[in-house]
């Protein structure tokens, strides 16, 4: 048995050590998100947050993870209560077949938590593993300068409540 | 009302699940038909023709719940979004009142393939009439109950209303039969200034499930007790397994099962990831005996066009009295390419009871059922296979492969639900390609600049191995028992598949295109999103720039030149007005602009694009600065979906058209992964692109997933020419063959 903290819950994993991450999360936790692109690290569609940072999870193999804070889509919000990135990229319609979003997402959204307001090249190069294959491309791009602007409201707000 | 119809229908029982058969429900329409004698009325529009049954598409409960029924499945093109407001506008209901159920053979009308930009023209028309004329019924039976003529009451809401305020809700009118009727050739539509609904950008319905976790996918099933397969496919075509010493991987933890069917062979675990490493292991200890023998890839077009030929004029005319001045001349080749679907193919089966259901992500549905039925030696009545989504699939890819494999191996595992899942390096090898191709052009200008004389040969494959029957699905054909491929076909036009779109839209006074179909497939081909169009229309629209500069014309006043069709005209004046395009222009040094048109299939969607491309001479690396595009593809239903489409055609076909070619050596394909078959990147991406959409109200929907793939290659082409002088007729457009153009 393993101990996992997925999205602020500890999980107890049976899980061979050396199975990759993406394996634990779709099957053994039934979380969606992440997604079997390539299984080599070459796509970008399987990555997740661990520690602030983003990771490719079909090859971090689930023994590296003990004591560590995995973040998932679904850890971010909900449709319900969707994360500033995931109404961006609804307000953008950001996909098409939508495989490859939301490994793009999670990306984008470990570059948004270290870096506020990035700039069109810190973005695409920050994206630059991912691929996406319905050439949605222009739409990820607005999505991620929308979801930009959107975290920033979203840090503003409380102190615009308290303005009386 | 279900319960009526329900019986009336061929119930299967099996294991709980209620399966409706369609065909033979259809069977028994055809013994109710109308006496012989009577001459046959013209048939319904779209896909009511084959399936002409109001309740095979529209169903009205009696608490007011209404479910559409499509025989078109979503992959990524916004289908589901866009029929749900057709319905939703020609009914008269709120559109997030409707429940849309796609593709499945238990449920929904045959309509072959979700495939050709089809979608719209067939099932988003018959949804369209189905609704128009449910609406109708509806309104004839609140006339008679409230006694009122028809022409006083409206709809609104799901309801219909009566000018002293009575209202007559859907699920209160609807009753026994109503709707079991058979469409009607003619319908009454709303006046497209009225619509609501259709025109709109409503937001897709499926993104909100993809960007938060929701089970979108195939991928995403769970069902209970389900176990994890992996394939363990030949190393190459053709190969044959000689020896596999499954003792060890039978011990191996989590391992529930070894099938060996001839070639076919595959593992089946508790986990998914025991499946993988017992998958690797058994690979590990496969002995196969390879009888592949591949063509050289460096000399392609020399060996496709020097394979047995069946040649065919596919159009010609002449007009002797046009003088020929000038000739020139030029070839045009196209390497095989890969649909490269970002997941790879996944399935699902169970047999329970005597029924096998697949879950998959094929486009076609019923054929699959045929095919999965055919190589499980059942009737098709036993089988049942529902679309799910997969990822992007482009055309044929390994969807269809994979359900057979899900089908054959949960044969072996009766009642267990069994998941399949095809890696990475098993996609890119196995699937089928988009066909290498190779056109030759040769057109003359009269004196005065305009061409007189227009050839055109094009070399191909066939563009559909599409199931239909076993023996066009991988398991069925590495079986003990195989099942033969089918003879491969031309498709005939005027849709075409090898010449889609080879013969000229333009008005030429003498013209011959003649497609040499070449039966012979040393690669395994299918339909790729466009088929033949994509490389024609490269080569037509190429080489329409090579003759405007032969002509010393600036190439959009020299399409309009030969084009009589208006709406191309207007697609073609849009794109070059929103472009800014100005005859004897000159771009920035190192960029070039160029420029293309097409009439998808020369009858569905138009589309004129414009790009701007810069060219690094020292590296010969190509970037696209920008593209604007303008599509007419009728009556619009939703704008963004139509521009999200188009948008994603010219990323797309620019990934294509400047990087992609699928490798191999004299045995095995060698392109198996992203970094031996690399595809576009963000920092390749463009700086913009823009799509202008031409709506024609009240105009038959057009289509509009493959319109693009042509005109975006032929105009990055035509702006790398612009840029460096130099003309490049390969694809792929690789920064070495422009650096060696440019250094020539």
């Amino acid at each position: 048995m393993m101990k996992l903290n997925v999205n602020g819950s500890d999980r107890q994993v049976d899980a061979d050590p050396d199975t990759p991450l993406l394996y634990v999360l779709r099957n053994d936790l039934e979380l969606n998100a992440a997604k079997f692109g390539c299984g080599l690290g070459q796509c970008g569609s399987c990555t997740v947050i661990v520690d602030g940072k983003a990771v490719l999870s079909c090859v971090t193999p689930v023994v590296l993870l003990e004591g560590r804070k995995v973040t998932t889509l679904e850890g971010l919000g909900t449709i319900e209560a969707p994360a500033p990135i995931q109404r961006a990229f609804i307000e953008e319609q950001a996909a098409q077949c939508g495989y490859c979003i939301a490994g793009m997402m999670m990306r984008a959204q470990a570059l948004l938590q270290r870096n506020s307001k990035p700039t069109e090249a810190e973005i695409r190069a920050e994206l630059g593993l991912h691929l996406c294959r319905c050439g949605t491309h222009m739409r990820i791009l607005r999505a991620v300068h929308r979801a930009a602007k959107l975290m920033q409201t979203a840090d503003a707000s409380p102190a615009e409540r308290r303005t009386p | 009302m279900n319960a009526v119809v329900l019986n009336r229908r061929s119930v299967l029982a099996g294991s709980g699940a209620l399966i409706v058969s369609f065909s033979l429900r259809d069977a028994l329409a055809q013994d109710q038909g109308a006496p012989a004698a009577t001459p046959p009325p013209p048939p319904p529009p779209g896909s009511l023709k084959g399936a002409p049954y109001l309740d095979s598409w529209i169903r009205i409960d009696a608490d007011g719940a209404i479910t559409v029924f499509t025989g078109k499945a979503e992959i990524g093109q916004g289908f589901r979004t866009a029929c749900q407001q057709i319905a939703a506008e020609e009914l008269d209901v709120p559109f997030a009142s409707l429940k849309l159920v796609t593709a499945d053979t238990a449920r929904t009308a045959n309509e072959g393939y979700t495939s050709g930009s089809n979608s719209m023209k067939d099932s988003g028309t018959a949804v369209q009439h189905a609704a128009a004329q449910v609406r109708a019924l509806l309104i004839a039976e609140a006339a008679r109950r409230l006694a009122l003529p028809a022409d006083s009451l409206k709809t609104d809401n799901a309801a219909v209303m009566a000018p002293d305020g009575r209202r007559l809700g859907y699920g209160e009118l609807v009753a026994g039969e109503m709707l079991h009727v058979q469409a009607q050739a003619r319908s009454t539509l709303k006046d497209p200034a009225a619509y609501r609904v259709m025109g709109q950008s409503v937001p897709r319905v499926d993104i909100p499930a993809k960007v938060s976790g929701g089970a979108a996918y195939v991928q995403d099933m769970r069902l209970p007790g389900m176990l994890h397969a992996r394939v363990v496919r030949p190393p190459g075509y053709g190969a044959e397994l000689t020896a596999c010493d499954t003792s060890a991987v039978e011990k191996m933890p989590g391992v529930v099962k070894i099938v060996r069917d001839g070639n076919f062979l595959a593992v089946v675990a508790a986990k998914e990831y025991q499946a993988v490493k017992a998958m690797q292991a058994l690979s590990a200890t496969a002995q196969w005996r390879e009888t592949a023998k591949l063509p050289k890839q460096d000399n392609l077009p020399e060996m496709l066009t020097s394979l047995p030929a069946r040649d065919e004029i596919i159009f010609q005319q002449s007009n002797p009295s046009a003088a020929a001045a000038r000739t020139i001349e030029a070839t045009y080749t196209r390497p095989y390419q890969a649909h490269g679907s970002i997941g790879p193919s996944c399935a699902v089966a169970q047999l329970a009871g005597d029924t096998m259901t697949v879950w998959s992500h094929t486009q076609g549905v019923y054929p699959d059922r045929q095919g999965i039925a055919e190589m499980l030696r059942v009737p098709p009545a036993r089988v049942r296979v529902i679309h799910v989504e997969g990822s992007g699939c482009y055309g044929h890819n390994g969807a269809d492969d994979a359900a057979c494999d899900a089908a054959l191996i949960a044969r072996a595992l009766p009642g267990v639900p069994v998941r399949v899942q095809w890696m990475r390096e098993q996609e890119h090898a196995w699937e089928p390609f988009g066909p290498a191709m190779v056109t030759k052009m040769k057109a003359s200008l009269d004196s005065n600049g305009a061409i007189v004389d227009w050839s055109f040969d094009v070399w191909s494959n066939t563009h559909s191995t599409r199931p239909g029957g076993a023996g066009s699905m991988l398991a069925a054909q590495h079986m003990a028992q195989p099942f033969a491929q089918p003879a491969p076909r031309p498709i005939p036009q005027p849709e075409g598949g090898g010449d889609r779109n080879a013969i000229p839209i333009y008005k030429f006074p003498n013209a011959k295109v003649v497609h040499h179909f070449i039966p012979e497939m040393p690669l395994r081909v299918s339909a790729m999103r466009g088929l033949g169009a994509y490389h024609n229309v490269f080569s037509m629209e190429s080489f329409m720039d090579e003759l405007a500069m032969l002509a010393g014309a600036d190439p959009v006043e020299f399409r309009l030149k030969h084009l009589d069709d208006k709406r191309g005209r207007d697609a073609i004046e849009k794109a070059a007005r929103e472009f800014g395009w100005q005859k004897g222009h000159k771009a920035p040094p190192d960029r070039g602009y160029g420029f293309a048109f097409a009439r998808y299939k020369n009858l569905a969607a138009y589309c004129a694009i414009a790009s701007e491309v810069e060219v690094n001479r020292q590296t010969g690396r190509p970037r696209l600065v920008r593209a604007v595009a303008a599509v007419d593809s009728g009556q619009v239903v939703n704008p963004d979906g139509l521009i999200n489409q188009i948008e994603g055609a010219i990323v797309q076909s620019m990934s294509w058209t400047l990087y992609e070619s699928v490798g191999f050596d004299d045995k095995r394909i060698t392109s198996i992964d992203w970094q031996t078959y690399p595809i576009l990147r963000f920092d390749a991406v463009p700086e913009r692109v823009d799509v202008h959409v031409i709506n024609r109200p009240g105009q038959p929907f057009l289509g509009s997933g493959e319109t693009g793939q042509g005109p975006a290659a032929a105009s990055i082409a035509n702006a790398i020419a612009d840029a460096t002088g130099k003309r490049l007729r390969d694809l792929p457009l690789t920064r070495k063959r422009i650096k060696d153009a440019i250094d020539a």
